[in-house]
């Protein structure tokens, strides 16, 4: 029988429920399946950037042993392209489409041409993976190399190698938003503008587990389960069943048990998943999948990619008067899921940041090219529109000739609570951008650290402070608002709480963890709630089998909309109680109260009764109110009135070496304001990790192809620098406490926060400590030894 | 062509006839059934296959299972003895050193070896030890924390 919990969980840093699995050895991922009769899929992979298929030969490779069937995109008949999302059209009515979204075919093999290296063209099935991987080899494709493009500024540029008929001179859509005319305006009449070329270069997101997929159809009932590494697996079955395979959807169940890590890369539906269900149900046969991390590299999709000209204007004291900003927004080769969103609406909407910026025009010229596809990484959007206006907000504040911290300072959005209207659309929930940013520059010791520099700068050495003020948007998102901009799905989150007949329970949520800890936080939500021990409480997440529905987790959203919906069907629940106690204590249930695990008549002390006799009597009920229903179940779907947005500031300290352009990171400080905080120890462990990914953009990481070849250089975790140990410190973290009025827990949302800040602050504490050489502008990342030596060689030459 | 090959893997005997180029991760993981130890990538940098071959820590993708005859190995299903975790695995709970846990098993078995060479190391020490392990998810800060709790938590050795 339940029994009463002592204390309140929220806001403790209770250890993490998942854990003792993980580090004994007995988590469950998807590789990890192993089914009787399965059969293992290996795919045939273009070697080439840009190449029309002639012929595809398949016989010697249907011979090799062990092989149980080979499939080229000819034989799926009846299969449609992989679909996009977000459809950015005017007839759509969306706002700021100023060239309509191309909305290209992308077929889950590829049978005309392939457009990136690593498309896939034919899938081998057989009885071992080896057989499957040796028999791959064996496919012949009669390729027709064609010329590629690869390099975001040449993609659209006259006379690029065409991808795609439906997309004329590769332009995927062209974009707005912000007033043109204002901004105009703004900078006409400005002492000061500087315009910098901002690029945020290709990533990426290198979850540690590689996806996979296990389909298994059973032929006696027609059902197919699919197990994948997802971050949402109801978009998953929607997404296949309705648009690629027409398969009924209630005959489909989609399963992401333990995944390794996402970072966005694991949201959307991909081609090899498509594929093993659709063979599965061909062959009435299991069938396991899991990429190599060299095929994780190839398809997985990429983040970033943008080239941007940004301009800001000010007024000789450092007031802020307007920001222009152009992007080229490199897409891959073909639309992934959200691809569209993640440049616009999500990026667009950012750029007014934590400052009163009075004028904003944003256009953004998304492109097709012979390159994997790109999609949200962890930020989406945010991370590039922080990255440009901390870059040029310091820009201009050396162009004004102010101190970057002060100029900032000059220029925050005051304290408000309930709404602050920005130029780009967004209404902001709450802030108080000013409190964070103070609480960073007295842990930092601002004044001291400057005096520290200038008698460094004295002796010869390049030390420098970098700064972000951050704004993200996050509790991802009102629905009604994202379907007028052009989204194909609601944004909503369902939870389901099932109270046993002894009290104890299980909550469904459409949420999906995948490191994030749900099991651990939502729990606590639930004991303090319903008042009983956190052990009488269970997550249930990742399976369309027994979750209601779910949009899943990405967007800092699972606390905020995932963890409202629970927190609505735990209101339900106590109020069905009530309605019992009431009964068994012969009071009105309008004079129950309900806390600490015992409903209560109000002002009759000793007059109550434990949550898990009600319980009891809900699925015994012998001694019931009349024309209740039995049973404690109860589900939400709850639909965010807005976004939330965290904020917060960051600073960085590097030293640069002069003579091998070596960068030595001395501390890293991030104040964080992201609401009310369940488990302070989870929250900080997304802030450090957070933080790592992004100072790994700053410093190492990067996409790169050969701009002739097309091939993926960075192809392995061997030339792919992914941040380790040793190449970062400990981060110096705090937070303030802003909560938002859009949900009732006031929880904003913690998961980018790190990525979104970290890469401004680090560049821009490299520009600072190269400022005695003469440079006062950093176009590219990662800021490599290698980069940093030419810069300064450079400067030193221009001298 | 199969090829026999036996060894111990956390105190018990396994003998199977397997391919020569078969991989003693996969060996582990396919034909044994021990899943704990994972496969991050296919170039041995990630560790999240380091088991403990003989008393070291090795990556499992490095070695052919035929090659590693009569090996004793222990894996992260063998570190709990009698249900009692071990420090290390205690500190990576304690400290939140995990996120998704998919490098976990690799980080506690190098951590194994590394606190056997260097009882009490310093933050430095074990920043540069975790050379071989890859983690996306905490950016290491947690890590560090859990090793150093492990070290103070390691009994004497006798």
């Amino acid at each position: 029988m339940a029994t009463v919990a002592a204390d309140r969980l929220f806001g403790k840093s209770i250890k993490r429920r998942e854990d003792p699995r993980f580090i004994t050895g007995r988590g469950q991922y998807v590789d990890d399946l192993k089914l009787l009769g399965m059969t293992y899929a290996a795919f045939v992979r273009s070697p080439h950037a840009h190449a029309r298929i002639r012929k595809i030969d398949i016989s010697a490779a249907t011979r090799h042993p062990g092989v149980v069937a080979v499939f080229t995109g000819k034989d799926m008949t009846g299969v449609n392209s992989l679909p996009c999302g977000w459809d950015l059209r005017k007839e759509k009515k969306v706002p700021g489409v100023m060239q309509d979204l191309a909305i290209v075919p992308h077929m889950p093999l590829t049978s005309d041409a392939a457009r990136h290296v690593g498309d896939p063209v034919a899938v081998v099935i057989a009885d071992s993976h080896e057989a499957a991987v040796d028999a791959a080899e064996k496919v012949q494709v009669d390729w027709e190399p064609l010329p590629a493009v690869t390099i975001t500024d040449k993609a659209a540029a006259p006379g690029a190698p065409k991808l795609h008929d439906g997309a004329p001179g590769n332009v995927a859509f062209k974009w707005e938003i912000g007033d043109r005319a204002a901004t105009d305006a703004a900078f006409k009449g400005a002492a000061v503008t500087v315009k910098k070329r901002i690029v945020n270069q290709r990533l990426v997101a290198n979850a540690m587990e590689p996806r996979a997929c296990v389909a298994r159809y059973e032929d006696a009932t027609g059902d197919l389960t699919l197990w994948v590494t997802s971050q949402n697996p109801h978009v998953h079955r929607l997404l296949m069943c309705a648009f690629v395979l027409g398969i009924p959807e209630h005959k489909v169940r989609v399963i992401a048990p333990d995944v390794g890590g996402g970072f966005g890369s694991k949201i959307f539906l991909y081609n090899e998943e498509v594929v093993c269900s659709w063979i599965s149900r061909r062959l009435k046969r299991p069938v396991r999948w899991t990429a190599s991390r060299r095929e994780a590299y190839l398809t997985d999709a990429h983040g970033r990619d943008h080239v941007t000209d940004a301009e800001i204007a000010l007024t000789r004291d450092g007031k802020i008067l307007g920001l222009r900003v152009k992007t080229t927004a490199n897409l891959g080769a073909y639309l992934s899921t959200f691809a569209p969103a993640v440049p616009t609406f999500l990026y667009g909407t950012l750029l007014n940041g934590v400052y009163a910026i009075p004028a904003i025009h944003c256009e953004v010229t998304g492109v097709f090219s012979n390159t994997t596809a790109v999609d949200a990484y962890r930020g989406a959007g945010r991370p590039e529109a922080c990255y440009v206006l901390e870059r040029i907000v310091e820009a201009g504040a050396r162009a004004a000739g102010m101190d970057v911290a002060d100029l900032r300072k000059k220029n925050f959005i005051p304290k408000f609570s309930g709404a602050f209207q920005t130029q780009v659309a967004v209404v902001y929930d709450s802030g108080d951008y000013g409190a964070a940013w103070d609480r960073m520059l007295q842990m930092l010791d601002y004044r001291k650290f400057r005096a520290e520099q200038e008698a460094a700068r004295k002796q010869g050495r390049l030390l420098g402070i970098g700064f972000s003020a951050y704004i993200e948007a996050c509790s991802i998102a009102p629905s009604k608002l994202v379907g007028a901009l052009g989204a194909g799905a609601g944004l909503y989150e369902s939870g389901k709480v099932r109270v046993h007949p002894t009290g104890m329970v299980t909550v469904f949520t459409g949420s999906h963890s995948h490191g994030q800890g749900h099991e651990t936080t939502f729990a606590q939500i639930v004991a303090d709630k319903l008042g009983i021990p956190i052990e009488q409480v269970d997550i249930v997440h990742g399976d369309t089998g027994s979750v209601a529905f779910g949009m899943g987790t990405y967007g800092s959203r699972s606390a905020s909309v995932g963890g409202t919906a629970i927190l609505m069907s735990l209101n339900k629940v106590i109020e069905k109680g009530k309605k019992i106690a009431a009964h068994l204590l012969e009071a009105s249930p309008g004079d129950i109260d309900f806390s600490g695990g015992e409903f209560r008549v109000k002002g009759a002390p000793g007059k109550s009764v434990p949550f898990g006799a009600v319980s009891l009597t809900a699925y015994v009920p012998h001694n019931y109110p009349e024309g209740l229903e039995p049973g404690l179940e109860e589900t939400s779907f709850y639909d965010p009135s807005n976004f939330c947005f965290p904020f917060g500031a960051h600073a960085c300290v590097v030293e640069v070496d002069r003579d091998t352009g070596n960068i030595k990171i001395l501390r890293y400080l991030a104040v964080d304001d992201v609401g009310n905080v369940i488990n302070p120890m989870i929250v900080d462990g997304m802030v450090h990790g957070g933080i790592a990914q992004g100072v790994g953009q700053a410093l190492w990481e990067g996409a790169v192809y050969d701009g002739q070849s097309g091939q993926l250089v960075t192809g392995s975790l061997m030339d792919y620098a992914l941040p380790k140990a040793d190449m970062l410190p400990m981060y110096e973290t705090d937070r303030t406490v802003t909560p938002t009025p859009v949900n009732p827990m006031g929880i904003k949302g913690a998961g980018e926060t790190g990525t979104i800040a970290a890469t401004p602050a680090v560049v821009n504490a490299v520009v600072d400590a190269l400022a005695p050489l003469g440079v006062d502008h950093i176009e590219a990342m990662p800021l490599t030894a290698e980069r940093v030596w030419k810069i300064i060689q450079g400067a030193k030459s221009a001298r | 062509m199969k090829l026999p090959v036996k060894m111990t893997i956390n105190g018990q005997s396994y003998s199977h006839e397997v391919e020569p180029r078969l991989l003693l991760v996969h060996y582990i993981r396919e034909t044994v059934g021990l899943t704990g130890t994972h496969v991050g990538c296919d170039t041995s940098q990630c560790g999240a296959c380091t088991i403990l071959m003989d008393g070291q820590a090795v990556k499992a993708c490095n070695f052919f299972a035929v090659q590693v005859d009569g090996a004793n190995i222990m894996t992260i299903e063998g570190l709990a003895k009698d249900g009692e975790l071990h420090p290390i695995q205690q500190g990576f709970w304690e400290k939140h050193g995990l996120q998704c846990g998919f490098c976990t098993p690799g980080m506690i078995m190098s951590v194994y070896q590394m606190l056997e060479r260097y009882p009490k190391p310093s933050e430095e020490l074990i920043r540069h030890q975790l050379e071989g392990n890859l983690c996306r998810c905490t950016g290491y800060h947690n890590i560090v924390k859990a090793i150093e709790w492990a070290a103070e938590h390691m009994p004497a050795k006798k």
